[in-house]
C-alpha cells in the first residue's frame, strides 16, 4: 500500500499545478481503492440492516464469517501471490485435499491434532510444488495451477473415493464453531486464527523488504531482478504460504461440515480471487492492499447474506456477485483512465 | 475549464455506476422481504420454507410447487430457496439464513447425511421444525423423514426393469447423481444384491456419477459407451441422469440397441418414450412427496404429533386415495410404492 500510495501521490501532485481543493481532496479520498471498497461495505451493510428483516443481528455476523472464513484465510496470501502479478488457482482443491487428508489420517486411527499437521504438511508441499513449476521451470502460475487444481482434486478423489468421512470429534467441531463471547453473540472463536494471521501478512506485505519486493517483483519484474530483489525466491515461498493456509482452511471445512469429501470446496478458488479483486488487487500486479482484500471478502459476504435473507434467488444472488466483481474491476480502469487524460488536457494549454 | 468540467462529470459518472449497481442489488432484497416477510408472530400461521438439495431442478420444482398449492391451500405461507449447486455448505448457509429468519419449518432434501447435521441442530433449538424429504440426513437431526417409496421397492423395480429390456442376461452400468447422495447409493446397494441373487446373468460393470449436472451426465453416457461396448443397458436412478442419458442414446448409433431406464420425470422423458430410444421407467409422485411433507411439517407446527414412531395424521390432494399416514420407526413415513410409467399411461402425467 505505503509504495502505490507514494508513487499516485507523486504523479498527482507532478500534474496538478496548485494545491487540491477541498473537492478535489474530498473525491481523492472518495475514491482511493481503499476507500471506495470500505464505503461500499458500509453502504451495502447500513442499507441491508435498514431494509432486510432479521439482518441486524449477531447472527448475521457469526454465520457470515463462518462462511467466509476459508476466503478470509486465504485471500491473505493470494493477495501477495496476485501482487507479484501470479495467481493460485489450486487452493480450492488444496482445501479439498487437506480435508480428505485430515478424514483418511482420521478414521485410520489417527488423532485429530496430529491429522491436522500432517494435512498442514501436504499443504506446503503442493505449494512448494507450484513454486517449483513457476519459479525454477519457470512456467506460467496461470497453467501450473490449472494443472495443480486438476491434480489436487485427482488425489483427494482418489484417496476418498466415493465416500464421506464424519463423526469428527465433538471437542473439536464445537471449537471451530464456538462463539468467541459465549451464546448469542457475534464473534465466533476462529477468527482469532484470522486476526492473527492477518496481523503476519499485513506486516509482511505492507511493512518488511519482502512485503516492498512483492510490490515491485509485480510493477516490473527485471526491473526488481536488476535491482537485487530475488524474484524467484520471493514468489515460491508466497506459493508455499498459500498452499499452507489452503490446507488451514480445509482443516477448518472438515470440522466446520463434519464432512472430509473429495469434492469439499470445489469452486472456491474462484471465490477468493473475486474477494482479491473486489478489494482492489490489481489482476496485472503491483498495487492493492490487505485492508481492502478483507473488506472485499466482507462485501461479497455481506451482500450474498443480505439477499438470501430477503430471499432472493441463488441465482440472481450470483448474478449481484458477478455485478459487484465486474463494476470494482471496471472503476478503478475507469478512474486510471481519467488520471491519465487528465494531465494530456492540461498539457495541451501551456503548449 | 470545460475539460475539468468534463473530467468531474465522467469521474461522477463512475462513481454512479458503482453506486447504482449496489443500490440495485440490494434495492431488489428490501422489495423482497416486503413480500415475503409476513405471517410469522401471528397465531396459528404456518412459515413453511423448503430447501431443495439445488435450484433448477424439475424434480424439486414438481414437488415444491405441489407443497406450495398444499401449504397455501392450508393457510400457510410458503417459499422456495437453496443453492444453485447441489453442495452440503450451500445447504448450511440456506439453513443458518432460515434459522434467522425464524420460519416455522424447514423441509430439505439432504445432500449429505452429516454435513448438515449441526445447522439443524441450531434450527432445532430455535424452534424450526425440520422435516426431510426425498434424501435424509441422520435421524437425530430432524423429526421426520418423508420416503418417497421403500428403498428395496425402488432397487429392485428398477432392476426388473432393465431385466426386462435385455432379457435377463449381459452387462449393465449406473449413472448416478453425486457420489455422497444417500439415497442414491443405497438403492445401488439394493440393485446389486438384488442382481447377484436374481438375475446371476446380469453383470454390473461400472457405476459412474454424472453429479445431476446435465453435461457431466451426458458425458459419463457416452464414457460408459466407449468403455463397454458390450453394454447392454443401463439404470440411472437420477431425474437429471436419465434425461441426459436418454438425449445421448436418441441420437446415437447406439438408440434401441442399448435399454436404458431408472428414474425419470415423465415430462423430461415424453420424447424418448415416443421415440423408443426407452421402453419404461419409474418414479413416485414427487407432487405427493412434496404435499405429504407440507401436511406433516403442518402437523408437527400444530403440536399434533412430534414425529415419534405409531404418531397419525392425514394429507389431501394426493394422487393416490391414500389420506392417513403413520410414522414408522426413527420418524420416517413412506409414501407409497414407485409407479412405472411406459408407452401406454405417459400421456396422463404432466410434471
Amino acid at each position: 500500500m505505503s509504495v502505490t500510495d507514494i508513487v499516485l501521490e507523486a504523479g498527482t501532485t507532478r500534474t496538478t499545478p496548485e494545491a487540491p481543493s477541498p473537492v478535489v481532496r474530498l473525491r481523492r479520498l472518495l475514491l482511493g481503492r481503499d476507500a471506495a471498497i470500505f464505503a461500499v461495505l458500509v453502504v451495502v451493510w447500513l442499507i441491508a440492516s435498514v431494509s432486510v428483516k432479521n439482518f441486524s443481528s449477531p447472527n448475521t455476523v457469526y454465520f457470515l464469517l463462518l462462511d467466509i472464513f476459508p476466503i478470509l484465510l486465504i485471500a491473505l496470501p493470494m493477495t501477495m501471490v496476485v501482487i507479484t502479478s501470479e495467481i493460485d488457482l489450486s487452493v480450492g482443491s488444496m482445501v479439498g485435499l487437506s480435508s480428505v487428508v485430515v478424514g483418511t489420517l482420521y478414521e485410520a486411527g489417527v488423532p485429530v491434532g496430529v491429522a491436522a499437521l500432517v494435512a498442514l504438511a501436504v499443504g506446503v508441499v503442493g505449494g512448494a510444488l507450484n513454486g517449483f513449476l513457476v519459479t525454477v521451470v519457470g512456467l506460467p502460475s496461470l497453467a501450473v495451477t490449472i494443472g495443480t487444481l486438476a491434480l489436487f482434486r485427482g488425489v483427494a478423489v482418489g484417496l476418498l473415493g466415493t465416500t464421506a468421512i464424519t463423526g469428527f470429534p465433538q471437542g473439536w467441531k464445537d471449537a471451530v464453531s464456538a462463539r468467541l463471547f459465549g451464546p448469542g453473540t457475534a464473534l465466533p472463536g476462529v477468527i482469532l486464527v484470522f486476526l492473527v494471521l492477518a496481523v503476519v501478512f499485513m506486516v509482511i506485505l505492507h511493512f518488511t523488504p519482502m512485503g516492498r519486493a512483492t510490490y515491485a517483483i509485480g510493477l516490473n519484474d527485471e526491473a526488481a531482478h536488476f535491482s537485487g530483489v530475488k524474484v524467484g525466491h520471493v514468489k515460491f515461498w508466497l506459493f508455499v504460504a498459500t498452499g499452507a493456509v489452503a490446507s488451514l482452511a480445509g482443516i477448518y471445512w472438515t470440522l466446520r461440515y463434519d464432512s472430509a469429501r473429495g469434492d469439499n470446496a470445489t469452486g472456491l478458488e474462484l471465490s477468493v480471487v473475486a474477494a482479491v479483486l473486489v478489494g482492489g488487487v490489481s489482476i496485472f500486479g503491483g498495487k492493492g492492499a490487505l485492508p481492502g482484500v478483507v473488506a472485499g471478502a466482507l462485501v461479497i459476504g455481506a451482500l450474498r447474506s443480505a439477499l438470501r435473507l430477503a430471499d432472493v434467488s441463488s441465482d440472481v444472488i450470483n448474478v449481484a456477485t458477478g455485478l459487484l466483481l465486474v463494476t470494482t474491476v471496471i472503476v478503478p480502469s475507469l478512474l486510471a483512465a481519467l488520471r491519465r487524460v487528465r494531465p494530456r488536457r492540461r498539457a495541451g494549454p501551456a503548449a | 475549464m470545460n475539460s475539468t468540467a468534463s473530467h468531474r462529470r465522467r469521474a461522477a459518472s463512475a462513481v454512479g455506476v458503482a453506486l447504482t449497481v449496489s443500490m440495485l442489488a440490494v434495492g431488489c432484497s428490501s422489495g423482497s422481504s416486503d413480500a415475503t416477510g409476513d405471517g410469522d408472530g401471528s397465531a396459528g400461521s404456518y412459515d413453511i420454507a423448503f430447501l431443495p438439495k439445488n435450484l433448477g431442478n424439475p424434480y424439486f420444482e414438481a414437488s415444491d410447487s405441489a407443497a406450495k398449492t398444499a401449504v397455501e391451500g392450508f393457510g400457510g405461507g410458503f417459499k422456495e430457496v437453496g443453492p444453485t449447486e447441489a453442495t452440503a455448505d450451500g445447504q448450511v448457509t440456506y439453513i443458518n439464513t432460515l434459522t434467522q429468519q425464524g420460519v416455522d419449518a424447514i423441509v430439505l432434501s439432504a445432500n449429505d447425511p452429516n454435513a448438515l447435521c449441526d445447522s439443524l441442530k441450531e434450527a432445532r433449538d430455535a424452534d424450526v421444525h425440520v422435516v426431510t424429504f426425498d434424501s435424509d440426513v441422520d435421524a437425530a437431526c430432524r423429526e421426520m423423514y418423508i420416503q418417497a417409496s421403500s428403498t428395496d421397492l425402488i432397487g429392485m423395480t428398477e432392476v426388473d426393469l432393465i431385466a426386462d429390456q435385455i432379457g435377463k442376461t449381459g452387462q449393465v452400468a449406473i449413472l448416478s447423481a453425486t457420489a455422497n447422495a444417500t439415497n442414491q447409493n443405497a438403492w445401488i446397494d439394493i440393485m446389486k444384491s438384488y442382481l447377484a441373487s436374481d438375475y446371476p446373468d446380469i453383470e454390473l460393470v461400472d457405476v459412474v456419477y454424472g453429479d445431476d449436472d446435465d453435461q457431466t451426465s451426458y458425458d459419463k453416457t457416452e464414457a460408459l459407451l466407449s468403455s463397454y461396448p458390450d453394454l447392454k443397458g443401463i439404470i440411472s436412478p437420477t431425474t437429471v441422469g436419465i434425461a441426459a442419458a436418454a438425449r445421448y442414446l436418441s441420437t446415437s448409433e447406439f438408440k434401441g440397441k442399448v435399454a436404458l431406464t431408472g428414474l425419470g420425470t415423465p415430462n423430461d422423458m415424453r420424447d424418448y418414450i415416443a421415440d423408443g430410444t426407452v421402453t419404461a421407467f419409474a418414479l413416485w409422485n414427487p407432487e405427493d412427496l412434496g404435499i405429504l411433507a407440507s401436511f406433516a411439517a403442518k402437523s408437527l407446527i400444530d403440536g399434533d404429533i412430534t414425529g415419534a414412531e405409531g404418531d397419525t395424521f392425514t394429507a389431501e390432494g394426493l394422487s393416490s386415495e391414500e389420506t392417513d399416514f403413520t410414522v414408522g420407526a426413527d420418524g420416517v413415513v413412506v409414501l407409497g410404492p414407485p409407479f412405472v410409467f411406459d408407452e401406454g399411461n405417459i400421456a396422463d402425467f404432466n410434471y
